[in-house]
């Protein structure tokens, strides 16, 4: 049986625990790199990280995007949406398409 | 375009010709491929924006209520509050092939079916801001689920039409072209060889002739 993650910053995370999902409040680009790797290893298929945590560790999510599991998908934090998100989404368009025909 | 190099035998162009109609049998099957891929993504990903956009907008929404709440409790009331959940999540995973791109399909299961089961605290000492973000999680939480779903789902067809349209291009501009010239050659080369032989049987034929009969 499968799991879904939360990783982020504890104010943007924390409500998430009351849903039932495992939360991991880590905001430092090491062990959050570390973290993804131990949790994609264990069973967890979706993985929920805040766009500024992301931000700290794009390599590894990237990484992590043609492999089937775990679904790494970002969310905004507390502080409010910073777009990378959607920007992701732009990019996924422009490398099928060739060019970003979202707009 | 480079002609290939193999000698120009019979044996290679018969290979070539066998060579040249599968190459050609599978750049269209690609090509079709290719094109359903793009069909299927285009759908996904017009979903993928929409439901990125509400769940972006609802955990916001739910942000908010924690920033408030945030600011009314302590930070560790409000983090005892969290602290031990009622509820936990679990994901079925099965896999749907779409073109062969095997792409994930998560459906979710609680521990309990009890819905109050999210409120893992007393209300008496936590601020009603907490439940309100809470509430707007537990909301979103399908949509999320589905997000994870379909962004990977994007993610894998995207890698899978950048290959298959390389895997075209290199067949319709590469391959194809290359195999079409080389045949070409083994032609003309054998057709030229024939020309030779028969022209020297001629001028034989006159060297014979001239010698036992004299003729001019």
């Amino acid at each position: 049986m499968y799991k879904a993650a939360v990783i982020g910053d504890s104010a943007s995370v924390s409500g998430f625990a009351a849903l039932g999902l495992s939360v991991f409040r880590e905001t430092e680009p090491d062990k959050i790199t570390k973290l993804i790797s131990r949790l994609a290893a264990n069973d967890f298929a979706v993985i929920y990280i805040t766009e500024p945590a992301a931000a700290l560790v794009s390599d590894t999510i990237a990484k992590y995007r043609s492999s089937k599991l775990p679904s790494i998908v970002l969310i905004p934090a507390i502080e409010g949406n910073t777009g990378d998100g959607m920007r992701a989404l732009h990019e996924a368009v422009e490398k099928a398409v060739g060019s970003d025909i979202l707009n | 375009m480079a002609r290939l190099n193999v000698n120009p035998t019979r044996m290679e162009l018969s290979k070539l010709k066998k060579k040249l109609v599968s190459a050609r049998r599978g750049h269209k099957l690609l090509k079709d491929k290719r094109d359903e891929l793009m069909r299927q993504f285009m759908i996904l990903i017009k979903e993928n924006r929409q439901l990125r956009t509400e769940v972006e907008q609802a955990i916001n929404e739910a942000n908010r209520y924690m920033a408030v709440a945030g600011s009314v409790m302590q930070k560790e009331v409000l983090e005892t509050a969290l602290m031990l959940p009622k509820q936990e999540v679990e994901l079925e995973v099965s896999e749907k092939n779409v073109m062969s791109v095997y792409i994930p399909e998560f459906k979710t299961k609680f521990r309990t079916d009890d819905t109050n089961d999210i409120f893992s605290y007393g209300m008496a000492f936590t601020s009603i801001d907490l439940d309100g973000a809470v509430s707007a999680l537990s909301a979103v939480f399908p949509k999320m689920i589905r997000l994870a779903e379909i962004e990977k789902a994007c993610q894998l067809m995207a890698d899978e039409i950048e290959k298959t349209r390389r895997r075209v291009n290199a067949l319709e501009h590469i391959m194809i072209p290359d195999y079409e010239e080389t045949i070409k050659f083994i032609t003309m080369k054998l057709s030229e060889n024939e020309r030779s032989t028969t022209t020297s049987l001629m001028k034989v034929k006159d060297m014979v002739l001239k010698q036992s009969h004299n003729y001019h």
